[in-house]
């Protein structure tokens, strides 16, 4: 039987309020192996850390309980509290009567009641822990930046600034993301470009920066300070020594009838293509579903008119193995598809359109070359609306319930550029709310409505009719005036929600990293671990935690940088001792905890095992410390409970189970 | 029947296995049980027909550490259960020489003293040679008759099929029996309320005596040390603390077994207290079906379960919780 002891804290009122303190220590008292129980203030404080130092020493306490906050708070702190005072860091349990008790709560006898409950819990625990030991294991030093916009272009140069190497994968041609495809940037109305450009030459120019374009992670190993990655160079088609990037090839090439990614569909591009003129790198990928070569075997002119000889059809795949200490999610956006709001007319009228269109058509380099026309007739608008959040801050399953967080900005944005630019068109902004916090971001909406003559109406739409006469009809409604509005426009332009890159689920989940209902990455703490997923070694940079803008972004990826630097810095890490075990007399050798093993780390031996005298040779499992992150799943799988996870184990939790059930 | 005992004696004699695993004949007509031949001689005891329920994959668990082959009989539902025994490495398939042996539906005496027939002294028309029409059984109260399909097992209506899925040799011809719907029985139970569900299994369920029969003969259940025997985990007192004991075990048992069972049916053909266990299998297999597609345990003996694996496609729990 161990000697427990028992520290309630009063959290100031935050549990004290609630939770009767010194009627659970009257009751924890009775409870079996418990030697000491005590209240305090602020058991996390340094007059409270003492306290449980001085009962260990006096007492002889073999094992402590403290009731407190959640484990996630402050489980490091007793344990190394517990550590200082001679006791091994693993007889350590948290009963969280605050999370779990006060805070949702208010009655107090209820509360008290539940709050002993939980401390009996973690001593009917603490009495069957065993002292633990961790382990150690090294830190690669290098790491994986998955995604190459504005995100992961500035992580990856922050890391490499420190010293080490990073490597960038994109899925797509080009570095760039989504920022490639703006045409100026809110509230400074500087070119997108020109401020990207030179990020995405550093990044390219930097030693310590190894760029994989037009690549995949296909699948990810190992643990915090030793992945091991496997990234799909997919076939370019293209030698990438060899090719100049003079362009020849796409000048020539006969299949030109792709709708563009980057330019949203709103114009072709050839089979072979670089995205945009400042791509990194310069050298263009084959589409094999376009290109003729491909589809009949025919053409082959891109070969004949390359003088670099740089062609090549028959290329394959090729996987990258690379091992990596840290890894950064940086998956960023893609619009929502608004094909779905019939009532907005999308798919019936080319003449509406999304905010992200309007950016390439704006822009010199786009479908327009940069002039403002309906794509229907290429007729110049006099009457533009714009709707906001489309897809946003819906209560229906269609959207996302989500502020999307930069539509209002960029909206003001394309409304000033327009009235600066073409000062004859009209802009009427339908809007539920007009959202500016942010450095000189209200300042700048206050110029598009008082300097511009935007006109902004606070009101949704109802509906976006397209007339025989090419006009959209819009009824909307004006919430301030208290009146219908039938507004006849020549182009509708759709601030359409935002949401993660698709992918990000299948990263996710070979990352074993935690995802929100909204395919959000989720932060380690809401407040306190903005750029950590729970996922140790994995950190999140842009949108792909949360809607953010460019400087927001920026800032975020350089905060994931640091902590995936503090990470490379270290030569070693504490291996976590929570391991999974299992016991060879009881293995069956099926193979199924093998199976469900996230990690890799149970292995098969074929050995001779001593079964209470009986010599026989059987298939046993084993686990690889180094690799178990104590996740449990081969613990429920086993059908014979020979897996067992330690600090963890079966015994420990039905006891926790018989304790709350007594 | 003889030729299989012909065909045994054969692999006896020239060397290819040590020994036979059969059924051979029990007190009554109607209760052969599994047995080993070590030689000819002992094979005159030997017997094969409709009351051969016996699966009698489990028994090579304990064949697989023996020196030499052994032959081994499996019906076609049989090979499923020794595929998923394969592929849980708990057989050996180097030590085992299968002959697929037919199959025309198994029969239960039980179904025959449900309706009303006593004093059973033996049955006659059970054997592969006769025409599954009808059973004559003798009793004490004179002969009676029965037809052969009214006997079957519930699991022969709902076969499998034919096809062995895995042997060395197939000997005898197999009979179509399947005449209902595999989850019918599911579907029926799904339908109930929730207070009619609990009442159908507290029926069912407080008949258990817990004779461990169905988990000793269940051939997924083969566990070298069951949770419910182990002193490690406090399981074997747990089951005993309250009067819900018998549905705990049962419960627990069917997530031991799911993605694995096979559907065999011989924990229901063994229970003594005739509880329809295998509708608690049942409904996990159309879970199973449901939410990852279709997927028969012990097709084959490489493929991961539905339940060990993960694909994109899996089905998200909330939607396998609104299902309930």
């Amino acid at each position: 039987m161990q000697r427990v002891g028992v520290f309630v804290c009063h959290c100031g009122s935050n549990i004290a309020a609630t939770v009767d303190v010194k009627k659970v220590v009257e009751m924890v008292s009775l409870e079996p192996g418990v030697v000491h129980a005590e209240d305090y203030q602020y058991m996390c404080s340094e007059a409270g850390q003492a306290r449980i130092d001085a009962a260990i020493k006096e007492k002889g306490l073999t094992g402590i309980v403290v009731c407190s906050c959640s484990p996630r708070m402050h489980e490091a702190t007793f344990r190394k509290a517990a550590e200082r005072a001679g006791l091994n860091p693993y007889m350590v349990e948290i009963a969280n009567i605050r999370e779990h008790c006060s805070w949702i709560h208010k009655d107090m006898e209820e509360a008290t009641k539940k709050a002993v409950v939980l401390a009996r819990a973690a001593i009917a625990k603490v009495n069957l822990n065993a002292p633990l030991q961790p382990g150690e294991s090294l830190v690669t030093k290098r790491a994986l930046v998955i995604g190459g916009g504005i995100a992961g272009i500035q992580t990856a140069i922050d890391i490499a600034d420190a010293g080490y190497e990073v490597d960038i994968v994109e899925k797509t041609p080009s570095i760039g993301g989504r920022m490639s495809q703006l045409d100026k940037t809110f509230p400074t109305l500087d070119c997108s470009a020109c401020i990207l450009t030179p990020k995405m030459v550093e990044a390219a120019a930097h030693e310590k920066i190894t760029i994989y374009t037009y690549s995949e992670v296909d699948k990810v190993t190992g643990f915090v300070g030793d992945f091991t990655v496997d990234i799909r160079k997919k076939a370019r088609s293209i030698d990438m020594n060899k090719c100049t990037g003079c362009g020849v090839c796409q000048e020539k090439c006969p299949s030109k009838k792709t709708p563009s990614e980057f330019n949203r569909g709103l114009n072709t591009r050839s089979a072979i293509y670089t995205p945009f003129a400042q791509a990194i790198p310069n050298v263009p990928v084959i589409d094999r579903d376009a290109c003729i070569k491909f589809k009949t075997g025919k053409c082959g002119i891109c070969e004949k008119v390359c003088q670099a000889g740089a062609i090549d059809y028959e290329q394959k795949d090729e996987i990258v193995t690379q091992k990596y200490g840290a890894i950064v999610v940086a998956t960023g956006f893609d619009v929502i598809k608004v094909d779905q709001y019939e009532e907005y007319a999308y798919s019936q009228s080319k003449d509406v359109i999304t905010s992200l269109e309007l950016e390439r058509i704006m822009n010199a380099a786009g479908p327009t070359k940069g002039h403002l026309e309906r794509l229907s007739d290429g007729k110049h608008p006099k009457e533009m609306v714009f709707i906001q959040c489309v897809g946003s801050r819906c209560s229906d399953d269609k959207g996302k319930s989500y502020c999307s967080k930069i539509c209002c900005m960029y909206t003001a944005k394309h409304a000033m550029l327009i009235r600066d630019k073409y000062p004859d068109v009209n802009v009427t902004v339908f809007y539920i709310d007009v959202r500016t916090p942010g450095k000189n971001f209200d300042e700048f909406y206050r110029r598009a409505v008082e300097d511009y003559g935007v006109n902004y109406i606070k009101g949704q739409v109802g509906k976006v009719a397209p007339q025989p006469d090419g006009s959209l009809l819009v009824q909307g409604v004006d919430l301030i005036d208290n009146k219908q509005i039938l507004k006849k426009a020549d182009m509708v332009v759709l601030a359409a929600a935002i949401e993660p890159e698709k992918d990000v689920r299948r990263i996710a989940t070979m990352l074993t990293a935690s995802i929100d209902t909204n395919n959000f990455l989720t932060e380690s703490h809401a407040k306190l671990r903005p750029v950590e997923s729970p996922t140790a070694g994995v950190f999140l940079s842009g949108v792909c935690q949360g809607p953010k803008d460019i400087p927001e972004t920026v800032a975020q990826a350089g905060a994931a940088a640091v902590k995936a630097i503090g990470l490379l810095a270290k030569d070693k890490l504490l291996t976590n001792p929570c391991t999974a075990k299992a016991d060879e007399l009881m293995c069956n050798g099926c193979s199924t905890c093998a199976n469900v093993c996230p990690y890799g780390a149970i292995t098969y031996e074929t050995k001779e095992i001593n079964d209470h005298g009986i010599r026989e040779t059987r298939r046993v499992a084993s686990v690889n410390n180094a690799l178990c992150q104590g996740c449990g799943a081969c613990t429920v799988a086993c059908p014979s409970g020979a897996m067992d996870l330690q600090g963890f184990s079966n015994r420990q939790i039905l006891a926790e189970v018989d304790a709350i059930c007594r | 029947m003889q030729e299989l005992v012909n065909r045994a004696k054969e692999l006896l004699a020239d060397g290819t296995v040590s020994r036979v695993l059969g059924w051979k004949a029990g007190d009554m007509s109607y209760n052969p049980e599994p047995a080993y031949f070590n030689s000819a001689e002992e094979l005159e005891n030997f017997v094969y027909d409709g009351f051969c329920g016996a699966n009698l994959s489990k028994y090579m668990i304990e064949a697989s550490k023996l020196e030499g082959k052994t032959l081994v009989f499996l019906k076609p539902c049989d090979t499923y259960s020794f595929n998923q025994l394969i592929k849980e490495h708990r057989v050996d398939r180097e030590k085992a020489y299968i002959i697929g042996v037919g199959c025309k539906g198994k029969l239960s005496v039980e179904n025959i003293k449900a309706q009303g027939i006593k004093g059973i002294e033996s049955i006659e028309g059970a054997g592969m040679n006769d025409g599954c029409d009808t059973l004559t059984i003798k009793t004490l109260y004179g002969d009676k008759t029965c037809s052969y399909n009214d006997a079957m097992l519930e699991r022969c209506h709902v076969c499998k099929g034919k096809e062995h899925q895995i042997s060395d040799e197939v000997m005898l011809e197999s009979r179509d029996t399947k005449d209902a719907e595999r989850f019918a029985q599911v579907e029926a139970i799904e339908a109930m309320t929730p207070e009619e569900k609990f009442a159908f299994f507290q029926k069912e369920l407080s008949k258990c005596i817990r004779c461990n029969a169905c988990r000793n003969v269940c051939p997924a259940c083969s566990c070298r040390k069951c949770v419910f025997d182990s002193t490690k985990y406090d399981t074997a007192q747990k089951a005993n603390v309250t009067s819900f004991e018998e549905k705990m075990f049962h419960i627990i048992r069917a997530f031991h077994v799911a993605g694995r069972c096979t559907d065999c049916g011989e924990c229901s053909r063994v229970c003594p207290q005739g509880i329809p266990l295998h509708l608690f299998n049942r409904k996990f297999i159309k879970d199973i079906d449901t939410f990852y597609g279709e997927f028969q345990a012990g097709e084959d003996t490489e493929s991961r379960g539905p339940l060990t694996n993960f694909t994109f496609d899996d089905v998200e729990p909330s939607i396998v919780g609104e299902r309930g």
